[in-house]
């Protein structure tokens, strides 16, 4: 029972952290329209800047300058948001697919930087002992899970009820305005290029965010752990639960990463043990499968995105 | 020194060029960036694989080697073959996927799908064919050396013939040929071309053929003279990109000079960058290209 409990608050844990990037990547995609394929690379950011900033000293590896916590999350929301801004201000003028493809190409130089710069991401190695807060508060792993699930809850809701907020807000309706129709938009005096880079800025920050909180409680980073499979699993996770759907974007993430564990725990059991090598190969078809499908049957997603008529229109 | 990265560079953009021409098409043509173009490579190379071993079991003429080269009558004949194999899979993706996708939804869903189909196109070759890398043959080869002291293997000669041939093949297709001709129009303007009495659904299925055709020579290519493996494909994504971006969506001389543009400054970038940065050049092309055109080459009409 207890086992199972653990397993749980350990399988929420991840839910939510991939949840955050999912919020993220809504708010550029669902709500902008910015086709985003580089998730991984700024969610590789937050995690390094992480690591950097509350991580122990190391010999021969910048950083590991011991900051609190919540210092290290601020960082690595502005690790990512500034590298967000380099990138959004050399690609952000590209129509969709020029994006995407620029995009992608960046989480693939991130990921080679995390490979090859020694000096700063340890190579191929990677940062360890990077601090859990939970363990000064709690005893035993249970315990300091179920504390670090308390915590992304508290960081989960401020998030959600922040982005909630914003969509509705003014400059979110500009957000919906542009991606309907950019031209349009602009003849009313919005400005689009400002506001397309507002929000890729603000939604890798959040990705930025959901890597920080990654390491934190994994305790160490690698370049491994970033590969584009991940920027997969994230779109996944939005097209499942409903872009343009803040709830959507939290329920995909459950589901997906529900179905990634459990055809991971019924691969292990079902399949013989010299294949297994090759069962991850069987989850990712599985996820691209799903990705397909989704398109095909149900493209707005589970839940997806509510129609609002303005209250000046309705009277 | 350098002239043999200019040699090299010359052969892998070869490989890239034959890629590209499908990728170039598809993004003119049927509006979208293929993200799983990239995976017909690696399906050609282990059709070829397949297809060849095939051959081989008939044994007597089969077994044979052509003059210096690696390879026999079995893997030439196993070419043709996976042509024909990785265009059937395109076509089925097409009917089943891309097609309906168009039709109900934006181009950008395209692109997500193309997502999807790729990860489950990458996984499955892991899952039929294992991770390990995989040889087309292990017969020695001996480099012939080029004045300059440039080494080149038999095979990359063949390469850059084969590409050669293709290239000259489907430059008199497009500019001879009625089907040819429609498919340029098509590109321009589908609606019109459709008006004028083309068949658009039978040149799209022209263009997924050839685009698939290319993507399976391009992977027998490299595996013949680098190595199969599962990644193949997914490690030419931005190259291809690059290629099709640089030379401007839709045109086969651009995809060619894009390709070897790509693979000529992937490999004299070892000079001036640490050789691990390598992957991240044709980023950097694709960067430096719509930076300086920002609309892309050929630029898109706003709506």
């Amino acid at each position: 029972m207890i086992g199972l409990v653990s397993y749980l608050v350990f399988f929420l844990i991840l839910s939510l952290i991939f949840g955050v990037a999912v919020l993220g990547l809504n708010l550029q995609w669902g709500f902008t329209g910015l086709f985003n394929a580089g998730v991984a690379g700024f969610i590789a950011i937050g995690a390094y800047t992480m690591a950097i900033l509350t991580g122990p000293a190391r010999d021969a590896v910048f950083g590991g300058f011991g900051l609190p916590f919540v210092a290290g999350l601020i960082g690595a929301m502005a690790a990512s948001g500034i590298g967000a801004a380099v990138v959004g201000i050399a690609t952000l003028k590209l129509r969709h697919e020029y994006l995407a493809v620029a995009t992608f190409g960046i989480a693939v130089t991130i990921q080679l930087v995390c490979l090859n710069w020694e000096y700063l991401t340890g190579g191929t190695l990677g940062l360890i002992g990077i601090p859990n807060p939970t363990k000064a508060w709690a005893e035993g792993p249970l315990a300091q899970n179920a504390l670090y699930l308390l915590v992304l809850v508290v960081v989960v809701g401020l998030t959600f009820a922040a982005l909630e907020r914003i969509v509705k807000s003014p400059w979110g309706r500009m957000l919906k305005a542009i991606r309907e129709d950019e031209t349009a938009a602009a003849s009313l005096g919005k400005p689009p290029g400002r506001v397309r880079l507002e929000a890729f800025v603000l939604g890798c920050m959040i990705m930025g965010l959901s890597g920080a909180l990654y390491v934190s409680f994994i305790g160490y980073v690698s370049p491994w752990d970033f590969l584009p499979i991940v920027t997969f699993q994230i779109w996944t996770m939005l097209i499942v639960g409903g872009s343009a759907n803040n709830r959507g974007a939290l329920l995909g993430a459950l589901i997906v990463w529900g179905v990634w564990t459990m055809s991971g725990f019924v691969i292990s059991r079902v399949v013989p043990s010299e294949i297994q090598a090759q069962g991850g190969a069987m989850q990712a078809v599985l996820i691209g499968l799903i990705l397909v499908i989704m398109l095909l049957v149900r493209p707005r997603g589970l839940i997806g995105e509510e129609l609002h008529v303005s209250r000046h229109a309705r009277s | 020194m350098i002239l043999q990265h200019i040699a090299d560079g010359i052969l892998s953009g070869a490989i890239v060029s034959l890629g590209a021409i499908g990728l170039s098409f598809t993004m003119k043509m049927l509006r979208f960036a293929n993200f799983s173009h990239s995976e017909l490579l690696t399906w050609g190379a282990y059709g070829g694989l397949v297809f060849a071993a095939f051959f081989l079991s008939f044994g007597g003429f089969m077994d044979g080697i052509i003059g210096p080269f690696s390879f026999g009558p079995a893997l030439m004949l196993a070419m043709l073959c996976a042509c024909g194999a990785t265009s059937l899979i395109a076509l089925f993706l097409h009917r089943f996927v891309f097609e309906r996708l168009s039709r109900k939804a934006g181009h950008m869903t395209m692109v997500f799908a193309s997502f999807g189909v790729a990860l489950v196109l990458r996984h499955l070759v892991v899952l039929i064919w294992g991770s390990d890398p995989i040889y087309y043959s292990n017969a020695l080869q001996f480099a012939i050396l080029l004045p300059g002291g440039v080494r080149v293997m038999p095979d990359q000669v063949f390469l850059l013939g084969l590409t050669a041939v293709v290239v000259i093949a489907l430059h008199l297709f497009m500019t001879h040929s009625r089907t040819g001709v429609a498919m340029r129009g098509v590109a321009e303007n589908p609606d019109l071309a459709g008006v004028c009495g083309v068949n658009v659904d039978r040149i799209v299925t022209w263009v997924w053929v050839i685009g698939a055709s290319g993507a399976a020579l391009a992977g027998v290519l490299y595996g013949m003279t680098v190595q199969l493996r599962p990644e193949l494909g997914f490690s030419l994504i931005l190259p291809l990109f690059a290629a099709a971006i640089l030379g401007g969506a839709g045109s086969l001389y651009g995809a060619v000079l894009g390709g070897m543009i790509v693979g000529l400054s992937e490999n004299l970038s070892v000079i001036v960058i640490p050789t691990t940065y390598k992957p991240a050049v044709p980023f950097l092309l694709i960067l430096a290209i719509l930076y300086f055109r920002p609309d892309g080459i050929f630029r898109e009409r706003s709506r």
